[in-house]
């Protein structure tokens, strides 16, 4: 299954948010999107997921057009994660993540009992099993941002975009997060995700693409993307790019930003007010 | 999960209604037995027997009378009324992501009083008040939507609230303009007593209609019990998850509003019950609406077949049931919010 935008303009009509985009996601790879606040992340997720309609290009899943899916085709190949958001009401961590299963339940009936073994199984493969009974409104924000990727886990999606998946975590539930997007392209799962640390596309990801107010900056391999230059024109700041070697003799590459010339240096100009 | 695990699961949740039952049963035989004319148990269990069996009753024609001409017919219009508005708010909450909406919150009774009284002024009968009531309530409550959406950038929890009151003020002053045009010696007095709220003078043939007609605006929100709450989230995260979110909630507000503009057609405008019952089913339950529905509507049924009690029995006088609501109501509303430290 592939997921592949080509020449996309998406946003509202008469507000353009980004053009000439292409994207592509297929089955057991791991994407990165990098880009400032306000370069249209979560638009272009939004629209890739069909739930804005696209402004030009073409949007194709599974090389049909995706305004051709159904709401429900859909949501049984491509899973979204959001951000951990707070809830109206007290659901606990086993009912949200049960919602997941939607697409597969008819629309006049109630989980079944593969319904619930879904839940449950997604529940214990992120290690929050013990999470099942709370209430989700009471749970950590990390504890939250795996309750929503454990809900797209039980969606058996075979692309899951996830947006911003590390933003509120602390340092040690970021590397779980991403451990666990490992693990899902391991299982032959597509993984889309953004975030705003270019380390965590040297940690996981095959491809990155770097998004700058609503173009793509560039694209490519980690290691031959996240370069100084193209840091530079991505946030406007400097950042040396170094390889260490670790304890074990393995290389790895690692972002070192400097926060020197920052108040006199070139600043990017500021993000739109509205994303 | 083992197969022994579900049962003990189902039997707590059966085992989580029983009381709440037997409390509405307890309430039922209450409800016949006090008022003006106390009718005692055994005379009470007598005459259900007879009318069960068929046999013989040793029970005065009066007794019998009071039962199901008089009472009969009163207590089955409360349960009735009750279970719906507290479906019905049940439904508005989930759907409105928001719960602190209610029928009368958000125009729907406003606008279903506007329909009924109009029909009233025009003299038509029970089915063309519940017609007319319903057009008034979805017409109210898309035009607060409508608001409520148009607005964006501010607050939607109080933009959606100050439509529905905005919009329940125009349509109240619509209602009094009614009232000033109506003839003052029949159509007056009806439409005044019936804004007043009261279940006095229901008969039997207007539950013959009410009753079907809640029914039929229960049925979509017991078939769609568990896609309702994925109405409780984002919209786009419904919709990624796989629900056509707006076919989704137009079914929920057309049969919400069918449950309220019915039960309104009866009963007048009776507030609070929409807002309060849902919360404290939700602080039984928690807020599944598969479980939550059953439970709304038997407190539901349960708190306002004990109003109308009240309202008939505590002074000489008849207090109109909404007056009582909102005196029983307001207290109880500002509890819940003092105790519930967890959310919604």
């Amino acid at each position: 299954m592939e997921l592949r935008a080509e020449a996309l303009s998406y946003g509202y009509p008469g507000r353009i948010i980004g053009s000439d985009v292409e994207v592509a996601l297929t089955a057991g790879e791991i994407v990165c999107v990098l880009g400032p606040n306000g370069g249209g992340k979560t638009t272009l997720f939004r629209t890739l997921l069909g739930l804005l309609p696209v402004q030009a290009g073409h949007i194709a899943l599974g090389g049909r057009p995706l305004q051709d899916w159904s709401r429900r085709n859909v949501a049984r190949v491509v899973g979204y994660v959001p951000q951990a958001h707070a809830a109206q009401f007290a659901f606990t961590v086993r009912e949200i993540v049960l919602m997941g299963r939607t697409a597969h339940v008819g629309a006049f009936a109630a989980p079944s009992h593969r319904d619930r073994a879904a839940a449950d199984t997604a529940l214990a493969t992120l290690g929050i099993g013990h999470l099942a009974d709370r209430v989700y409104t009471e749970v950590s924000g990390g504890e939250r941002q795996l309750t929503l990727i454990a809900r797209a886990l039980a969606q058996e999606a075979e692309l899951l975009l996830l947006d911003e998946p590390t933003a509120s975590l602390d340092f040690g539930n970021q590397l779980r997060v991403l451990d666990q997007l490992r693990a899902l392209a391991e299982r032959g799962i597509g993984v889309l995700f953004s975030t705003h640390d270019p380390d965590h596309a040297f940690l996981c990801a095959e491809r990155v693409v770097m998004l700058r107010d609503g173009r793509i900056l560039a694209t490519g391999r980690p290691g031959e993307v996240i370069t100084h230059d193209n840091l530079k024109r991505l946030y406007g700041v400097e950042v040396e790019v170094v390889t260490a070697t670790l304890a074990d003799g393995r290389a790895s590459q690692l972002c070192v930003p400097g926060l020197a010339g920052l108040r006199t240096g070139s600043r990017p100009r500021p993000a739109p007010t509205w994303h | 999960m083992t197969a022994h695990a579900f049962d003990t699961l189902r039997l707590g949740s059966l085992g989580r209604y029983t009381l709440p039952l037997l409390g509405l049963a307890a309430l039922v035989v209450l409800a016949f037995a006090v008022g003006r004319f106390p009718v005692s148990v055994g005379d009470l269990y007598a005459a259900t027997i007879g009318k069960l069996t068929g046999t013989s009753r040793p029970v005065p024609a009066t007794v019998e009378t009071v039962i199901y001409q008089v009472r009969g017919p009163r207590v089955l219009a409360a349960l009735v009324v009750g279970a719906a508005l507290a479906a019905a708010g049940a439904a508005y909450q989930g759907m409105f992501r928001n719960p602190l909406v209610s029928p009368d919150i958000l125009g729907v009774s406003s606008g279903a009083a506007l329909g009924a009284a109009l029909a009233i002024f025009l003299s038509w009968g029970l089915i063309g008040i519940q017609a007319l009531a319903f057009a008034g309530g979805l017409g109210a409550v898309t035009l607060v939507y409508a608001i409520g959406a148009s607005l964006r950038g501010r607050d939607p929890l109080l933009t959606l609230i100050l439509a529905g009151v905005v919009i329940g003020t125009l349509l109240g002053s619509c209602v009094s303009l009614l009232k000033y045009l109506a003839d003052p010696y029949n159509q007056l007095p009806a439409i005044t007593f019936w804004l007043l709220g009261s279940l006095a003078s229901t008969s039997p043939a207007d539950l013959a209609v009410v009753v079907p007609t809640v029914l039929l605006g229960l049925v979509p929100l017991v078939l769609l019990r568990w896609r309702m709450n994925l109405l409780t989230l984002p919209d786009d995260e419904a919709r990624a998850l796989g629900v056509e979110t707006t076919r989704l909630r137009l079914a929920v507000v057309c049969a919400a509003t069918l449950i309220t503009a019915a039960s309104v057609a009866i009963s007048g405008i009776i507030g609070w019950i929409g807002l309060l019952v849902p919360h404290a089913a939700r602080m039984l339950v928690g807020p599944g609406f598969a479980r939550m529905l059953p439970m709304t509507m038997i407190l539901g049924a349960g708190f306002m077949l004990g109003v109308d009690t009240l309202a008939r029995t505590v002074a000489t006088l008849e207090v109109p049931p909404g007056v009582l609501t909102a005196v029983l109501g307001t207290p109880l509303f500002l509890w819940l919010l003092a105790k519930s430290k967890r959310a919604w």
